[in-house]
């Protein structure tokens, strides 16, 4: 995988605090196109709040975020930058969608049609031709034989994988995963993870996955970076970071993660 | 009874209905209107709705049943009395059941609009494809409370020489004499047509549970929560 454009996601000066807890201190970075970047840090060190700016969950408090060139909460009008229109903010949003901890698979909607409903109605995709992708992503999942059970009548592992079968199914430029295994036991955890390795080695997509499966960082990413307290301390190949650390910070945030498992 | 007496039972059911169906239907359109009024981004929207259900629920059925039939013809403008009595209620009714919509949207779990913006739906398409359709559930077994109230509140008209069920009692009081006799069948009556509606609702109830993969015990009264 080589990276094409080596700013095609890009934070500049972003800051965000709730009340007096910084959570993101003045943080610049860029992920390259099709690049495979892991966030990782102690827990609340700012990595799902980047997240959950990119998928316009969360708003910086100052700042700018761009996706290929657009800025995602600021539009250009001549030289200056204004707050974005509604409009313009959906319009850069419909490059990115997220994986998230605890699936959100709609209840009301069968499998089949959580994987179609976006295609259909957001990208205006005919019906028949959601429906047969939707199959072929779900069968990509392994669950090809579940298309008309509904989300409660599934395990954990499943309902995660029909929520990756639904994020790739509106033809992401950038997928986020959020912690996607830890709501999750190590055995169906293994079986979402798999899925996730296969997306990566078959797709071009842009990843930025927040995760504390270490082995499976180490496999898919590019790049790992390391936060701590709002910052990134270190940002280097895994091969680098999980072998030979240079911050004292990320030596003792690894020997706790790999004690732990 | 003669046949006089009991087309007075039937025109009186029948207005009951009437008043309690349509109060209903137009109740619900109030709540609904509230209830996502007053979960709105914008201030005035909000302020409106607050002000709607704050005030209607204050009022009595009955003072505001005579306001609408006594107060507006003085604006020149004769409402027909069915229609005031079904509006009467509805205004009522619907002030109790935005707060019902209200509760029941706010319960969605946030994960659930979260992935909805993530798909990319627009602010109307997450309420109409993923909010509402899991609201609706919660909302169907205080619903039928408020339905049965409205049922209730239907006997008011009677007061404005409505002839509904409890006119119409009163009528056959009149005609025969038999206080006790009318007014417990009165009340059976009454009980019924609320056995009749809890019916229906627990089918909706049902249905709905159904859309989500829930299934709900069976059984008229067999009201109870079940884990998603």
């Amino acid at each position: 995988m080589t990276t094409t454009n080596g700013e095609f996601i890009t934070f500049d000066g972003v800051h965000k605090s709730f009340g007096k807890n910084v959570v993101l201190d003045d943080l610049s970075f860029s992920v390259g196109e099709g690049e495979r970047v892991t966030l990782i840090g102690p827990s609340g060190s700012g990595k799902t709040t980047i997240l959950r700016m990119l998928m316009t969950l969360t708003r910086p408090d100052r700042g700018t975020i761009g996706v290929d060139g657009d800025y995602l909460y600021h539009e250009k009008r001549g030289d200056q930058l204004v707050p974005a229109s509604d409009g313009h903010i959906r319009k850069v949003r419909s490059r990115i969608t997220m994986v998230f901890q605890h699936f959100n698979l709609f209840p009301n909607m069968k499998v089949l049609r959580n994987v179609t409903e976006a295609p259909i109605h957001v990208l205006g995709k005919p019906k028949d031709e959601a429906e047969a992708r939707g199959k072929e992503l779900l069968e990509l999942v392994g669950l090809g034989d579940k298309l008309d059970a509904h989300p409660s009548q599934l395990s954990g592992g499943q309902q995660q994988r029909v929520a990756i079968a639904r994020a790739l199914a509106v033809d992401p430029d950038v997928l986020l995963l959020d912690e996607v295994t830890s709501a999750l036991d190590p055995e169906l955890a293994a079986e979402v993870l798999d899925v996730l390795r296969d997306i990566a080695k078959t797709t071009d997509v842009t990843m930025l996955l927040v995760t504390h499966a270490m082995k499976f960082a180490r496999d898919v990413s590019h790049r790992v970076l390391m936060f701590n307290e709002g910052r990134i301390i270190e940002d280097a190949s895994p091969e680098q970071l999980f072998n030979e650390p240079e911050h004292e910070r990320t030596k003792s945030f690894l020997r706790s993660v790999i004690d732990e498992t | 009874m003669s046949s006089g007496l009991m087309s007075y039972v039937w025109e009186g059911l029948g207005n009951t209905l009437l008043l309690t169906v349509f109060g209903a239907l137009l109740g619900l359109v109030f709540a609904f209107i509230a209830g996502l009024g007053r979960s709105s981004e914008r201030t005035w929207v909000r302020g409106i709705a607050m002000v709607y259900t704050e005030i209607f629920r204050g009022f009595p059925s009955l003072v505001l049943l005579f306001a609408l039939i006594f107060i507006v013809p003085t604006f020149g403008y004769q409402l027909n009395p069915l229609f005031a009595g079904i509006l009467a209620l509805a205004l009522n009714i619907g002030a109790y059941a935005a707060e019902v919509v209200r509760g029941a949207v706010k319960a969605v779990p946030p994960g659930q609009i979260e992935a909805a913006i993530a798909l990319n739906f627009t602010p109307w398409q997450r309420l109409r494809k993923v909010v509402l359709p899991q609201a609706v559930v919660a909302m169907i077994p205080p619903f039928t409370n408020n339905l049965i109230e409205l049922l209730k509140a239907t006997s008011l008209v009677s007061l404005v020489y409505i002839s509904d069920l409890t006119f119409s009692a009163q009528l056959i009081r009149a005609s025969t004499g038999e206080t006790a006799l009318v007014f417990f069948g009165l009340l059976v009556g009454y009980g019924v047509i609320a056995l009749f509606f809890t019916a229906i609702m627990k089918l909706l109830e049902r249905m709905a549970a159904r859309s989500l993969g829930r299934t709900v015990p069976s059984g008229l009264f067999g009201r109870k929560e079940v884990a998603a």
